[in-house]
């Protein structure tokens, strides 16, 4: 193993990293903010990607405009529409009714939800393969040719995705910040009862964190769309989001970008250095396996918040 | 009127700390095997056998373990297929390379390995809790994803995983027919619920209980947290395996891994959610809503779509059991967030002040 496909299957990695921490994102949103564990992201990735791919097929037919960027534009909006729709559906019917349940009731609810997704998403836009063609890259290229011999290859669709991923959470990161929708925010994910008290709005915020989580759900349906292809399997990527969920922490946005890098380099160099030994397909678990092994030193995650037991 | 205690005086320790105090409940629970054991075979065809009874059985033996683990000792665990897919190979194993295996001892014995495993993946639970613990749990199920796919030795060297038991008799009866895995499985249904209800009343039970209800509360009135968890993994896993391993033997015959995937572990929750977390009764009211769904839903769907004039294609069958499905447990937390076992007591309530309620 020479140092420049070890630094190959280290990009490889960071770059996946990114496209998780963009998934986990949608996890640590809604969890700061209501303290749900929102299981159905899997669901709302796979919709958002589906509502996409499917209005920039049917854009053109039916408005007569040719422009596929615009085609796309237009398609990235209406499925915007269609996850603020499914946020304030699921305020209104589900959460709504759910305050001051435990947390694994919630937990359940939203696994119901993502059934529900599932299959409302699949009767209304089909369920067959479908693509989100934005105009990514597919080539990969070079780097660092004179620095190694043979260079580093790199794929031009993951660096892209990486920095729209990273762009994505820098926005989100402004707007926790600095705008007063954000602070409210922020001011319910610290405590419930005493942002409620000061007069913000709860189930408005509710809808606002839900809405937030299902444009990230959307941004990261249209890259792992664009690489995969729209498909059921799509659901899975939530699946792989978990684990950097945890080794970052539940409540924590720089912990899901963190610990999204760590799982994707950790993945890639356990599958190159540790897959041929055991027979290979490890990915999936290794990730789990290494959040655990974080887990047994820090029970909160990386960037968690420290846990405090009171009798 | 007929459900009342009054009169019934326990005049001995023995009598006052039975499972059933209540005469009623007793007959009535007395009743409900024998009809389980005599009139269903008598009354039901092949089809209901191994459509709807068969997997009702094996799911609340599935099911009782989970709530063992998540509505007795607290522990959220999303990982029970795992536990069902270790109990079935390692039941495999042990039934095909032993010679003259009796079909008994080798499902004992998955069951065992399951247990093993099962304490192998609480252990983070001794530091980690709650959400944290439920996406642990997850690990040991694509561990097991894996294991049983590549790892061929598992799998008799079968190339994907999949596997076929056949000859499968219990003290020189086959268990070939319907009506006789019926009966298989219900007996050792019956053996492991009336075990796990006293195992739950017991001193070790109660101790389960006050981890769930604050561990560290309980570790501070001297319940060891560690031994209290890890009993509770062992027993359930236990329980979960030894149904992975009839799911595996009698109900599919032959299997994959598939058959035990991430999706089989969410079922199992549904079932103890919907049941009631921390009941044994509710394992049982939890694995029929579960079981009887779909099927009810594939029967019912294309006549009520028949009836407003829709034809509903097979794919639209199954996304329209995803939504009704989904809706009809999110309705469920919503309306009843103890799961049915709570309608259940407020029923006998109500019975026991019927027909004068005030």
């Amino acid at each position: 193993m020479t140092i420049a496909s070890f630094l190959e299957t280290l990009m490889g990695g960071l770059m996946a990293g990114m496209l998780y921490s963009l998934v986990a994102l949608g996890f640590v949103l809604i969890y700061k903010a209501s303290g749900v564990f929102n299981f159905a992201q899997g669901a709302m990735v796979l919709f958002a990607a589906l509502a996409m791919a499917r209005f920039a097929e049917w854009i053109p037919g039916l408005t007569g405009i040719n422009s596929p960027v615009l085609a796309n534009l237009l398609a990235f909006a209406g499925a915007g529409v269609m996850m603020f729709l499914v946020a304030w559906i699921i305020e209104r019917l589900v959460l709504r009714h759910l305050v001051n349940q435990e947390a694994t009731t919630l937990l359940m609810a939203t696994l119901g939800i993502s059934y529900f997704l599932d299959g409302i998403g699949q009767t209304i836009f089909g369920s067959d393969i479908y693509k989100i063609d934005v105009g990514m890259p597919k080539d990969p290229i070079m780097m660092f040719e004179n620095v190694f011999e043979g260079g580093i290859l790199i794929n031009k669709e993951d660096l892209y995705a990486a920095l729209i991923a990273a762009v994505l959470v820098g926005l989100l990161t402004m707007f926790f910040q600095k705008t007063s929708t954000g602070r409210a925010l922020r001011a319910v994910a610290d405590d419930h009862q005493a942002a409620q008290s000061i007069g913000i709005p709860l189930n408005r915020i509710w809808v606002i964190v839900w809405c937030v989580a299902g444009v990230v759900a959307l941004v990261a349906g249209m890259i792992w769309g664009s690489k995969l292809g729209v498909q059921f399997s799509l659901t899975t990527v939530a699946l792989r989001a978990l684990p950097v969920v945890i080794l970052g922490g539940l409540t924590s946005v720089p912990g899901a970008i963190i610990g999204g890098l760590i799982i994707g380099v950790g993945e890639k160099l356990s599958e190159v250095f540790l897959g041929p030994y055991v027979g290979g397909g490890i990915e999936i678990w290794f990730a789990y396996v290494l959040a655990l092994v974080f887990l047994l030193f820090r029970p909160q995650g990386l960037f968690g918040e420290k846990i405090i037991d009171r009798v | 009127m007929f459900y009342r205690e009054n009169g019934q005086f326990k005049t001995s320790y023995r009598t006052d700390s039975q499972i059933f105090p209540i005469a009623q409940d007793r007959w009535a629970v007395l009743l409900l095997i024998a009809a389980a054991f005599f009139v269903v075979p008598m009354l039901s065809s092949d089809y209901m056998f191994r459509a709807i009874f068969i997997p009702f059985l094996i799911m609340s033996l599935a099911a009782l373990g989970v709530n063992i683990l998540v509505g007795y000792c607290g522990q959220i665990s999303l990982g029970s297929g795992a536990f069902m897919a270790v109990g079935a190979y390692a039941a495999f194993n042990f039934f095909v390379r032993v010679p003259g295996m009796p079909l008994l001892l080798a499902l004992v014995l998955g069951g065992l390995c399951s247990s093993a495993f099962g304490i192998l993946f609480g252990l983070p639970s001794l530091r980690v809790k709650g959400l944290y613990l439920a996406v642990a749990t997850l690990a040991a199920q694509f561990f097991s994803d894996w294991m049983f796919l590549r790892i061929k030795w598992f799998t008799n060297d079968s190339p994907s995983g999949s596997v076929s038991v056949s000859g499968l008799q219990v003290l020189g009866m086959q268990i070939e027919s319907p009506t006789s895995k019926y009966l298989f499985c219900l007996g050792i249904l019956v053996v492991l619920a009336l075990m796990s209800k006293n195992l739950v009343r017991s001193a070790i039970g109660r101790e389960w209980m006050a981890i769930r209800d604050m561990d560290v509360a309980a570790a501070v009135i001297g319940i060891r947290p560690m031994y209290a968890k890890l009993s509770a993994f062992a027993v359930s896993s236990f329980i979960i395996g030894l149904a992975g391993a009839l799911w595996g033997f009698v109900y599919l015959g032959a299997w994959e891994p598939a058959a035990f995937s991430v999706d089989l572990s969410f079922k199992l929750l549904f079932m103890v959610i919907i049941g009631g977390m921390g009941s044994i009764m509710g394992s049982f009211f939890g694995a029929a809503f579960i079981v009887v769904l779909p099927i009810a839903l594939n029967q019912f769907l294309p006549l009520i779509g028949g009836l407003i004039g829709v034809q509903i294609s097979t794919s639209g069958i199954s996304h329209a059991e995803l939504i009704i499905f989904g809706a009809l447990i999110v309705w469920f937390l919503i309306v009843e967030p103890h799961g049915l076992a709570k309608l259940w007591s407020i029923g006998k309530q109500k019975l026991r002040l019927w027909p004068f309620p005030h």
